[in-house]
């Protein structure tokens, strides 16, 4: 019915914008930038961002989707080079650099509350720096791990069967069913 | 329908006279058949359905032909040239370049179909029996190339349903629903012609939505694995007028990796479709507030030519081989054992979806073509 742009269009909007990555994803296509390097530290530390973004509450959180993992491919694959190096830059200044002058400690070595007040914060500049910011210029890092980890997370099996209901094929379409409060939404 | 776009149909029922919402009209299967399906509800339709639940050449018309035995598939070919015979007036076969290994390679046939997709299948005439035509084989008329169309799109209106928070939806629907088209119907006039018709559909917001009470954490998330807003939205598909000016030409100086000519589109659109665009973004905004939509949001993309995906025109049929490169039978004037069934024998996009209409043609020019070589007229 709609056709396969309208479609694809739609389905790269997080949070009311474009998502960096998603039409190369979707389209199959790579932007010919890859071979960032991403070690297994860096991939604990996108997992630790992630899961204080989206924790484990009454059902699991980022990490336990591996989200970290997700990002980092994404990130090679789709993202285009200038937003790579906004994103790499803005993840070594948020591990140390910034995280010492807010915290006073590296990331991993905050608590999980410090972690969640000092991303809180970081997360209301990204939200000012996205409003003001010209259209060429790249995100603000924050945004594009928030925007990560929500794809990431909601999309991947854990998120998608125990924070969401899914609902396997073959499946069907009943247009009207009953809601309460509280019935989770479903993944897809 | 769901709750929320039973509640518009309703509205747009009571509130006028002229317009009706209708379930889509797609072409999935809810019954197995034939190898194929039945739709198996993932609405991945876009991706092309490997169940086989949505129409597409290669789940439906192409395991057909297979079956025939007549059929050969010949991947990696890129025609570049009808071989027309002169003094016969007729094609004897096509050339193809080998897109892998870059040989060339010569078919002969007594009927040639051509389906290379809109713009495609006009280039290749534009690059056959150019020592007879300078434009190219069927460009006697001048109408070859000309008279490009689209369907503009990308203009709509959506905006947030309260009342329903104790209603839901099961399932994945690959489908929405249809308002057919109203404007210059019956007594109706308006400052433009023909009109246009609105696909649209009623969701509830998921976890792609902005939740303004929290930023992260886990009343964040816990927010996000519930349903938020009922959201309900329409966009316009308007049709697009037969323009000479829209056009596709060969470009001598630009060549593909291939070494072929490339084409050159212009194409835009003209006063017609910019003010029948202002009635598509006034009348969803009208329907959606007399609904008591709230939040009502227009949507105005600039409906560049080519964002539709359902190019039309430029080898045109008709009934004077003087203004038309095809005849009523789809086959090119110049050439009447070539068939041109593909959206480029348009003469007018209307508002709807093209390619049932491609598909009937195709089968009608089959069956004359079947017709006539039997009778020895081609």
């Amino acid at each position: 019915m709609m056709n396969r742009r309208e479609a694809l269009s739609r389905v790269a909007l997080i949070m009311g914008g474009t998502v960096l990555g998603a039409e190369a994803f979707l389209s199959g296509c790579t932007t010919g930038t890859t071979g960032l390097k991403f070690s297994q530290d860096d991939i604990s530390f996108l997992n630790e961002v992630a899961e204080t973004i989206l924790p484990a509450t009454g059902t699991p959180g980022a990490k336990e989707a591996k989200v970290g993992e997700f990002m980092t491919v994404i990130v090679n694959d789709c993202y285009e080079a200038k937003d790579q190096t906004a994103f790499m830059e803005g993840i070594k200044a948020l591990q140390f650099k910034d995280s010492k002058a807010k915290m006073g400690k590296a990331f991993l070595e905050a608590s999980p509350a410090e972690r969640t007040a000092f991303l809180t914060e970081l997360d209301k500049q990204a939200a000012e720096f996205q409003k003001t910011k010209k259209p060429d210029e790249t995100k603000h890092y924050f945004t594009m791990l928030k925007e990560l980890t929500l794809w990431g997370f909601f999309s991947s099996e854990v998120g998608a069967t125990k924070a969401l209901r899914y609902i396997a094929v073959p499946g069907k379409y009943e247009g009207t069913v009953p809601y309460k409060k509280g019935d989770k939404a479903w993944a897809t | 329908m769901n709750a929320i776009e039973q509640h518009l149909q309703k509205k747009v029922r009571e509130e006028y006279t002229d317009r009706v919402i209708i379930n889509g009209r797609v072409a999935n299967l809810t019954q197995p058949k034939k190898g194929r399906g039945p739709c198996q509800y993932r609405n991945l339709c876009s991706r092309g359905c490997p169940f086989g639940g949505y129409f597409s050449t290669q789940s439906s018309t192409l395991p057909a032909a297979m079956a025939t035995g007549n059929l050969t598939l010949r991947p990696w070919s890129i025609v570049t040239e009808i071989k027309y015979d002169k003094d016969k007036k007729r094609a004897t076969g096509v050339m193809v370049l080998d897109a892998e290994t870059n040989k060339t390679i010569e078919y002969s046939a007594k009927i040639i179909f051509v389906n290379a997709s809109t713009l495609n299948s006009t280039w290749l005439l534009m690059n056959s029996a150019t020592d007879v035509w300078e434009g190219g084989l069927g460009s006697s008329s001048d109408a070859l190339g000309k008279n490009l169309m689209d369907h503009h799109l990308g203009i709509g209106a959506s905006g947030t349903v309260e009342g329903y928070e104790d209603k839901y939806t099961f399932g994945r629907r690959a489908n929405g629903f249809y308002i057919p088209r109203f404007r210059n119907v019956g007594d109706d006039k308006r400052d433009y012609l023909r009109g246009f018709g609105y696909q649209g559909s009623g969701t509830r917001e998921n976890w792609k939505r902005e939740v303004a009470e929290f930023s992260i954490g886990g009343d964040y998330k816990d927010a996000l694995t519930e349903p938020g807003s009922w959201t309900i939205g329409m966009g316009g598909f308007g049709e697009m007028l037969p323009d000479p000016t829209n056009k596709v030409t060969l470009d001598k100086t630009v060549k593909d990796k291939w070494g072929l000519n490339v084409l050159n589109i212009d194409c835009e659109l003209k006063d017609n479709e910019k003010k029948m665009r202002k009635d598509i973004l006034v009348d969803a905004q009208e329907m959606l507030e007399k609904a008591g939509v709230k939040n009502v949001k227009s949507r105005e993309g600039d409906g560049t030519p080519g964002r539709g995906i359902h190019e039309m025109g430029t080898a045109r049929m008709g009934r004077d081989p003087k203004t038309s490169v095809l005849n009523g039978n789809n086959q090119v004037w110049d050439a009447p054992n070539v068939f041109v069934t593909d959206g480029a024998f348009m003469t007018s996009a209307s508002c709807v979806n093209p390619s049932l209409t491609y598909m009937a043609f195709t089968a009608r020019a089959a069956e004359f073509a079947v017709n006539e070589l039997k009778k020895g007229n081609l």
